[in-house]
This record gives structure tokens, C-alpha cells and sequence, in this order.
């Protein structure tokens, strides 16, 4: 087995996968690790993403990776008020199991080396700079060498912090999640349903995401300062047990999303982040996979281009970390600032706000018109509000 | 010290939310396995709070 190369990456979900697939392509050699037993499994996601944005990555989409085509929103209120939305965009519900395996498949396509069952367990060193992962593959450890390392490696990812970068999310800004595939149910196959207030899903949200006819991922996340004895999945439980009354469920899993703060540093001396590694999902909804292919692309490039230069300090890195911050991660900003605007709503504020809501036409009804109209009949909330844009 | 954390591996998903706000990071994911450094842990139940599944409790 060879175990030199010129770019490591940690973690073959859409993050590593595409950052793999542009390095190979810019002519680095690229070892791809993934620690579980297969590349896209389990799916840890709602699998909801636009159309633009997908469309920003890839000139055509393959119809295998679509689950469902959705062309509505449904936002309900605690009282129950529904609050439906027609946007111009159009949006889809994947098949991340499909996805992710094509993503990695396009990556090996290119040049890249894919090892699965190869959990990273430590990075090496030599001569004070990082030369390389330790790797435990079927409960032996392996060392690659490399001088340029990605962490890649999810939610749960160490990599960044082995090299000193401080990615360890708050407790409470993390949403711990839930979520059932439930079959045999009666929803509209192409409208996505999201229920806000604290009797769903406090500090967080609860979602519909249609992936056939009769099919959905339900799941709901809860914002870690408010989790106590009941458990998401409790919490996921009462939800389905009022929304669809004796549904079986297909699969379950669990899962976190940062909703933290943005972090700055993301890159160092032999070594970048991506993806929910990187914490690039947006904050405030949660979506991360357009992020991460468009984190990867750039970060690919930049590796691929320091590794041919024998120059892999932060120094070489930094204009990944700088296109970052100039393009999504400014978004995730602002995000991050709504999130906190939004968290701070009562049912009450919630229960107004969708009543306002409706008298605004159905194709206008976008996050930011809900954001605004929300402000303008509540003027209280705007003070808060303020205070978060201020500071 | 002895860890003041009981995990209970029948309820775990290994989705490593524990592990992204553990702030001491001494927790330790693999496919089908969890593990906790008891030499680092500082019994700060962050973990415990956001397992989705309750996995992770304080001991009594």
C-alpha cells in the first residue's frame, strides 16, 4: 500500500470528497480517508438543498440524486397558524447515501485514493511540522506521510484541534438532533414543513422534508441549553405523535449542528479545515452541504497549488481561508446574528408574527420578508434585535 | 479520577455530537464505539446535554 502523498484528507463526506476531487484534478497526489465501512452511510442529514446552489458546483445534476422536487415552504407557528410560501426558487431533497457516494467516486475517478474503515487517530510530525496522519485501519495503526493534512471530518471532527486550531463548539449552540425516515404518511410531496416554538422543538426547529410520494425525513433539533431530561428524540417522539399519528419509522438517527459563531481560523501551518469541520453550516438554518462543496473546491485548489510550491504554511493557505470569509462565511455571519434575533422570539412573538405573515402574497414570503415583517409589527423585537447588529 | 460520566452504548448513534463541545476533547469516536479519557475529562456534562439519544448521563 503507498503511504506518501502530497495532501491527506480526513473525512470523504461532500467536503472532503470535493476538496479530494479538485486537488487531484489541479495534479496532486490525495489520500482520501473515511472511517466508516462505507462512503454516504450513515445519512446524519435532511438532505434539503437548493437548486441555485447546487447549481453553483455542478452544471448538470443527475436525476439519481433527487429524491423530491420542492417547490413550497410551510412555516407553522406554535398556535398551529400555517404560513405557506411559493418562492421563485426551487429547492431539492436529496439522496445523500447516492450523493456522497458519487462525489467520492468522482474523486477516485480523478486520481484520488480512497481508503475507507481508516479512522485518523493522530497527526505525525517531523522536524516540528506535521508529515502526516496516524490512521488505525481494521484495529492496526498505519502512518501516511504528507506534508499537507485537511480535516474533513464532520461534526465531530478532531483534526483541527491536534493542530491547535480551537474548534470545540459551545454546548449551548449546539443543536442536538433527531430524525425519523417515516413511510405510509399523508403530507404534499412537494411542500417542506417547518414547525418553530418551544412545544415542538425549543432553541431549534422541527422539519418536514418529503422523500417520496409518502415518505419523509422528520426530525427536529433542540438548542443545547434547553435539552434537561427530554431528549431530542423524546422531544422528535411527541412531535410525530401529533403530526402523524401511528407512523412507522424507517430509520432513525441522531445528529448535531453547530449554531455557534462563526470561527476565523481555519487554516494553519500543514493543515485546513472543511466542512462541518470548518463549522461552515449556516447557523441559522442549518444547511451545510452547499458550503462545503464550495469550501472544498476553493480549499482544493489552494492545497493543490501550495503543495507544488513546497510551501504548505498558513501564509500559502490563507487565500482559502480569505475566500472563505469573503463569500459564504460572511453570510454565515449574518446568519449567525439572525439566529440570535430569531432565538430570542416568544410563541407569542412567534403566533403574531406568522398572523402578519399571511397578508403578505405567497411569492414574497422569503426568510427575509418573514425576518422583516416580524420587525415591523413588533417593534419591541427590533430593539433586541438592534442590539445584536450593534454589538 | 474516575469518570464521572456513564455511557450506555445501546443508545448510542456514534454521531459524534458529544465530541464537537467537548472542550477537554477526550472523547474518542470510531464506527461503532465511544470512549471517554477519563484522565481528561472535566466533568463538565457538556456532553450530557447534547446527546440526542441520552447516552451520556452524569452518574448519580
Amino acid at each position: 500500500m503507498r503511504t506518501d502523498f502530497d495532501i491527506i484528507i480526513v473525512g470523504a463526506g461532500p467536503a472532503g470528497a470535493w476538496t479530494a476531487k479538485t486537488a487531484a484534478e489541479a495534479g496532486a497526489s490525495v489520500l482520501l480517508l473515511e472511517k466508516d465501512r462505507e462512503v454516504g452511510v450513515p445519512v446524519r442529514c435532511a438532505e434539503g438543498v437548493s437548486e441555485k446552489g447546487l447549481k453553483l458546483i455542478f452544471d448538470e445534476i443527475p436525476p439519481r440524486w433527487i429524491a423530491r422536487t420542492i417547490t413550497g415552504g410551510r412555516l407553522v407557528a406554535p398556535n398551529g397558524t400555517a404560513v405557506d410560501a411559493y418562492p421563485d426558487e426551487r429547492g431539492f431533497v436529496l439522496h445523500r447515501k447516492i450523493f456522497d457516494a458519487d462525489l467520492a467516486a468522482m474523486a477516485v475517478s480523478t486520481g484520488a485514493t480512497l481508503l475507507t474503515k481508516a479512522n485518523a487517530i493522530g497527526l505525525v510530525h517531523a522536524d516540528g511540522k506535521i508529515a502526516g496522519v496516524t490512521v488505525e485501519c481494521l484495529g492496526k495503526p498505519v502512518t501516511f506521510h504528507g506534508p499537507l493534512v485537511i480535516g474533513a471530518d464532520g461534526v465531530e471532527s478532531r483534526v483541527g484541534r491536534w493542530a491547535g486550531l480551537e474548534t470545540a463548539v459551545p454546548y449551548e449552540e449546539m443543536d442536538s438532533c433527531a430524525q425519523m425516515t417515516l413511510a405510509g404518511i399523508d403530507i404534499d410531496p412537494t411542500v417542506v414543513e417547518f414547525y418553530v416554538g418551544q412545544d415542538w422543538a425549543p432553541g431549534g426547529y422541527a422539519w418536514v422534508f418529503p422523500k417520496g410520494e409518502d415518505s419523509a425525513n422528520v426530525g427536529l433539533g433542540v438548542g443545547g441549553g434547553f435539552t434537561g431530561e427530554k431528549t431530542p428524540l423524546a422531544w422528535l417522539e411527541g412531535f410525530v405523535a401529533r403530526r402523524f399519528p401511528g407512523a412507522s419509522a424507517v430509520t432513525v438517527v441522531a445528529g448535531g449542528v453547530p449554531t455557534a459563531k462563526p470561527i476565523e481560523t481555519i487554516v494553519t501551518d500543514g493543515l485546513m479545515l472543511v466542512g462541518d469541520a470548518a463549522r461552515q453550516a449556516n447557523p441559522l438554518t442549518g444547511g451545510g452541504i452547499v458550503n462545503a462543496l464550495i469550501a472544498g473546491a476553493s480549499a482544493g485548489q489552494v492545497a493543490a497549488k501550495a503543495v507544488a510550491g513546497g510551501d504548505v504554511s498558513a501564509k500559502a493557505l490563507m487565500p482559502y481561508q480569505k475566500a472563505w470569509h469573503k463569500g459564504e462565511g460572511k453570510i454565515n455571519k449574518l446568519s449567525y446574528k439572525l439566529k440570535q434575533a430569531v432565538y430570542r422570539f416568544s410563541d407569542a412573538d412567534l403566533n403574531r408574527t406568522a398572523e402578519m405573515l399571511l397578508k403578505v402574497p405567497e411569492n414574497k414570503r422569503t426568510p427575509f420578508q418573514i425576518f422583516k415583517t416580524a420587525l415591523i409589527n413588533e417593534p419591541r423585537l427590533l430593539v433586541d434585535v438592534a442590539k445584536i447588529f450593534i454589538v | 479520577m474516575s469518570l464521572s460520566i456513564d455511557y450506555d452504548r445501546k443508545r448510542c448513534d456514534f454521531c459524534g455530537t458529544c465530541v464537537a463541545v467537548c472542550p477537554a476533547d477526550a472523547i474518542r469516536l470510531d464506527e461503532a464505539d465511544l470512549s471517554i479519557d477519563e484522565d481528561r475529562c472535566v466533568a463538565c456534562m457538556a456532553c450530557v446535554a447534547v446527546c440526542p439519544l441520552g447516552a451520556l448521563k452524569e452518574k448519580a
